[in-house]
C-alpha cells in the first residue's frame, strides 16, 4: 500500500505543495487508474502513478484453460479492440501449430480489426473531447460506434466480447445480409467521422488546448517502447503492418499517417488520420473478398508441439506482443502480454511533471490508455 | 411600514420567487433541450410532452436525494455556503424591470446593486469549497474566486460604460433612452426628477455601443462559470470544485443560483443592449422574454460547441485582452459623453475596439489554427477530400 508519505519531494517542490490523489475513482482517469500529484498552485511539480486496480490475473488464467478458451481472455485485453486481441492470439497458436488458414477467413478478419480500430478511435475522440469540456464529439463520435457495435453484434452475437475469430479461422461465416449493412455502415461511418472531426479537430479553443502540451521527443519516445499512434505522432513512421506486414495486409493501398510535433493534438490527429485510412483498407477488402471456407481446424482440440511463438500485431493502441510457450498439452504453459497502453503509459510521470494539473488529465487522455490492458 | 405594506412586500417577493424557479425550469429544459438537438438526439421526451416535466422530475429527484455531510466538514461553513451563493442571485431580481412598470423596487442605483450583489456569491463558492474540506473543493473555489474577480473589474467597466452613456444607473431610465422618444418620454419625466442628464440615444445601445455587449457577454459567460469559462467546476480536472461534496437539496441551491445568474445576465445584456421591454406589437413583458432568451439560447449554444480554457489562459483573456478593451470602452463612452458627439462616432470608436481584439484573436487563436489546417491540407471546419 503505497501512502502520502512515500512520495518522494522532488526539488522544485516547496512547503506550499499540495498532494493531490486523482483517482482511481477520478472521472478523467479513463478507468481505474490512480495518480498522486503534488501541486504547487495549478503546476503539477511531482507526479507518481499507480496501476493495479484493475489486475485480473489474465496471464495466469490463461495457463488452466484449453487453447480455444483462452480467447475470451484476450477479449477482456484491451476491451476496446476486441477483435484485434483476439486476431493476434489466433495468430499465434496458429503459427504454433504450423496452420494456414483460410483466404476468406483473413479478409473477414481484416475487416473486422480495421472496423474496431474505427470504434476504439472514436471512443477515444469522443472521450478526449470530453477530458478537454467540449461535450457535443462525445455524441457524434459514439453514434458511429454504435453503429459499429450493431454490425458486430450481427456478425458475432455480441456487441463487446465477441469470441468470434477461432484458432483456425472463424467461429462461423458472415451473416447472409452482411454485404448490405457495411456498405450501409461505411457511408454513414464517414459522415459520422467527418463530422466529429469537423467540429473538433481545427476548433479554436481546442487546438489552443492541446498544441504545444505534453510534447515527448522522438528519442524519448523511442526509449519509452512507445507504439502506435503516440510513437507516429513523433515523426516516426513505424506501424507493424506495413513494416512487417502480416495477413494480408500486403495487398492494400493505405498509408501511415504521420506528425513531425508529438504534443497531444498530433496524437489526436493521426488516429482521425488513421480512421479514413482504416475505412479505405475495410474498402478494399470488401472488394478483394474471395468466397470459400472461413476455418479449417473446425472445433478440434488444439494440442501444439512444445515450441514458443512471439507474435505481434498493430492494435489501435500501438502494438500488442503475445509471447506463447507451449508444452505440448492442450494448455498454454506460458503466455505473456506486451500490452501497448501500458509502455505509452510510462511516459506519463515525465510528461505530466511541470504541466498544469487541466493539462495532465488531457496529456493522459491522449495516451488512450485500456486499463484492463495496463493491469492484465 | 404599515401591515398591509408589508403583506404587499411579501406577496411581491413571493411570486418574484415563483417566477424565477419558473424561469429556471425553463431554463433547464431548453438547455437539455437545446443540447440534444445540437448533438442529434432528442432530448428529454418521456416526462410530459415534449419532455416539459423533466426539469420538475429533476428537481424531485435531488430533494428527495440523501443529504451528505462529510464528517470532517466544516458543518456551519458548509451549510452557509448555498445560502450566500443564492441570496444575491434572488436579490439582482427585486431591481431588473421585466416592464416599465412591473418591477418590485425601482432603485436609482439599480446597476450599482447588482454589480455589488454579484460579487458576494463568490463568497460563498469559496466557503463551499473550504468548508467541504475537499482538496477538489479547495482548488475550484479558489480557481472561482481567481476567475470571478478577474472577471468582474471588465463586467463592471462595461457597466459604467453604460451608466456613462446613458446618464443614469436606472435600469428602467437605461432601457427607456434606448427607445423612441414618445414611449421614454414619460419614464425620463419621472426619473428627472432625481437627476437630469440623461441621454436619450433612441436606439438600442447594441447598434451604437457593439463592443460593450460583446464584453460584457464574455465577463458574464465567465462570471457565471458557462463553457467555455467552466474552470472553476471543471467536470473532468477537479470533478465539480467547490460542489464536489454537496448531494441532494444543497447541491440543487448551487444549481438553481447557476442558472438564475445566467438568466439575470442574459436579462441585462437585454436590457443594457437591446432596449430592455420595447418592442412593437407585443407586451412588454413579452418583449423583454424574448430578448432574454435569445441570449440564453446562445450561452447554451457555445456551451455545446466549444470546449473549456485552461486556467492560465483564462487569466491571460481577462487581464491582457478583456481589461485594456472595457477601459477603452470607458474612454470612449466618455469621450462621446463629454464632447457630445453623434451616436455614430462612438458606433465607430467601438467598432474600431472590436476590430482589435478580433485580430488579437486571430493572433492567438485563429492563425495556429489556420497553420495546422494548411499543413495537413485541410480546410477547418469544411468537409475534406478524404483520399
Amino acid at each position: 500500500m503505497v501512502s502520502y508519505d512515500d512520495v518522494p519531494i522532488s526539488d522544485s517542490s516547496s512547503e506550499f505543495d499540495m498532494l493531490l490523489n486523482m483517482g482511481p475513482q477520478h472521472p478523467s482517469t479513463h478507468g481505474v487508474f490512480r495518480m498522486l500529484l503534488k501541486i504547487d498552485g495549478e503546476v503539477v511539480t511531482h507526479a507518481e502513478p499507480h496501476i493495479g486496480y484493475l489486475h485480473r490475473g489474465s496471464e495466469r488464467l490463461t495457463e488452466v484453460e484449453q487453447y480455444h478458451q483462452v480467447v475470451t481472455l484476450m477479449d477482456r485485453l484491451d476491451y476496446l479492440s476486441n477483435f484485434n486481441n483476439e486476431w493476434v492470439y489466433c495468430r499465434a497458436v496458429e503459427k504454433l501449430i504450423g496452420v494456414e488458414i483460410p483466404e476468406r477467413a483473413e479478409y473477414i478478419r481484416v475487416i473486422l480489426g480495421e472496423l474496431n480500430r474505427i470504434a476504439s478511435h472514436l471512443l477515444f475522440i469522443g472521450t478526449f473531447g470530453l477530458d478537454i469540456g467540449a461535450m457535443t464529439p462525445v455524441m457524434f463520435a459514439f453514434r458511429g460506434r454504435e453503429r459499429i457495435q450493431g454490425l458486430f453484434e450481427s456478425v458475432s452475437g455480441a456487441r463487446m466480447m465477441h469470441n468470434y475469430f477461432h484458432i483456425g479461422g472463424l467461429k462461423e461465416d458472415l451473416p447472409e445480409n452482411f454485404s448490405d449493412n457495411i456498405s450501409q455502415l461505411i457511408l454513414r461511418l464517414r459522415e459520422d467521422i467527418e463530422e466529429t472531426d469537423r467540429l473538433l479537430s481545427f476548433n479554436e479553443l481546442f487546438v489552443s488546448r492541446t498544441k504545444g502540451v505534453g510534447i515527448i521527443s522522438k528519442d524519448l519516445a523511442i526509449d519509452y517502447g512507445w507504439t502506435g499512434p503516440g510513437l507516429r505522432a513523433c515523426g516516426v513512421r513505424y506501424d507493424v503492418r506495413k513494416s512487417e506486414p502480416y495477413s494480408v495486409y500486403d495487398r492494400f493501398d493505405f498509408k501511415i499517417p504521420t506528425t513531425l510535433d508529438g504534443d497531444c493534438w498530433d496524437r489526436y490527429f493521426v488516429r482521425v488520420m488513421e480512421m479514413y485510412e482504416s475505412l479505405s483498407i475495410v474498402e478494399q477488402a470488401l472488394e478483394q473478398m474471395p468466397e470459400g471456407p472461413v476455418n479449417v481446424l473446425g472445433r478440434r482440440l488444439v494440442r501444439p508441439p512444445k515450441n514458443d511463438v512471439y507474435m505481434k500485431a498493430e492494435n489501435p493502441r500501438g502494438e500488442i506482443g503475445i509471447y506463447l510457450i507451449s508444452d505440448g498439452s492442450d494448455k498454454p504453459y506460458r503466455l505473456k502480454v506486451r500490452p501497448p497502453s501500458f509502455c505509452n503509459l510510462s511516459a506519463l510521470k515525465e510528461l505530466i511533471t511541470d504541466s498544469y494539473v487541466a493539462d495532465a488529465v488531457v496529456i493522459l487522455g491522449s495516451l488512450d490508455i485500456v486499463l484492463g490492458e495496463v493491469d492484465r | 411600514m404599515k401591515g398591509l405594506d408589508i403583506l404587499i412586500l411579501t406577496a411581491t417577493l413571493f411570486s418574484v420567487f415563483t417566477a424565477l424557479s419558473v424561469a429556471v425550469l425553463s431554463l433547464i429544459w431548453i438547455e437539455r433541450k437545446l443540447l440534444g438537438r445540437l448533438q442529434r438526439r432528442l432530448g428529454p421526451t418521456r416526462t410530459g410532452p415534449f419532455g416539459l416535466l423533466q426539469p420538475v422530475a429533476d428537481g424531485i429527484k435531488l430533494i428527495v436525494k440523501e443529504d451528505l455531510v462529510p464528517s470532517w466538514a466544516d458543518r456551519i461553513i458548509f451549510w452557509t455556503a448555498p445560502l450566500l451563493v443564492i441570496i444575491p442571485s434572488f436579490m439582482i431580481w427585486v431591481t431588473i424591470p421585466i416592464s416599465r412598470n412591473l418591477v418590485v423596487e425601482n432603485l436609482d442605483l439599480g446597476l450599482f446593486v447588482i454589480v455589488a450583489l454579484l460579487v458576494i456569491s463568490i463568497l460563498g463558492l469559496v466557503l463551499a469549497g473550504w468548508g467541504s474540506a475537499n482538496k477538489y473543493g479547495a482548488l475550484g473555489s479558489l480557481r472561482a474566486a481567481a476567475q470571478l474577480v478577474s472577471y468582474e473589474v471588465p463586467l463592471v467597466l462595461v457597466v459604467i460604460s453604460v451608466a456613462v452613456i446613458s446618464g443614469s444607473m436606472d435600469l428602467r431610465v437605461i432601457s427607456a433612452i434606448q427607445v423612441p422618444l414618445d414611449t421614454a418620454q414619460p419614464i425620463l419625466d419621472e426619473a428627472r426628477s432625481n437627476f437630469s442628464n440623461f441621454n436619450h440615444v433612441g436606439l438600442p445601445l447594441i447598434f451604437i455601443f457593439p463592443l460593450g455587449l460583446v464584453i460584457f457577454l464574455l465577463a458574464g459567460l465567465a462570471e457565471v462559470g458557462r463553457t467555455p469559462f467552466d474552470i472553476y467546476f471543471a467536470e473532468s480536472e477537479i470533478v465539480g470544485g467547490p460542489f464536489v461534496e454537496y448531494s441532494g437539496a444543497h447541491w440543487s441551491v448551487f444549481f438553481l443560483a447557476e442558472y438564475m445568474n445566467t438568466f439575470a445576465v442574459a436579462a441585462l445584456a437585454g436590457l443594457l443592449f437591446l432596449g430592455g421591454w420595447y418592442g412593437p406589437i407585443l407586451p412588454e413583458w413579452a418583449w423583454f422574454l424574448i430578448k432574454t432568451y435569445f441570449f440564453v439560447v446562445i450561452i447554451f449554444w457555445i456551451r455545446g460547441t466549444f470546449p473549456r480554457l485552461r486556467i492560465d489562459q483564462l487569466m491571460a483573456f481577462g487581464w491582457k485582452v478583456l481589461m485594456p478593451l472595457s477601459l477603452m470602452a470607458v474612454i470612449t463612452a466618455a469621450i462621446y459623453r463629454f464632447y457630445e458627439w453623434p451616436a455614430w462616432s462612438l458606433t465607430l470608436m467601438s467598432l474600431s475596439g472590436l476590430i482589435v481584439v478580433g485580430f488579437a484573436f486571430y493572433l492567438k487563436y485563429t492563425r495556429p489554427v489556420l497553420r495546422l489546417a494548411k499543413k495537413y491540407g485541410h480546410r477547418p471546419g469544411g468537409i475534406r477530400n478524404v483520399r
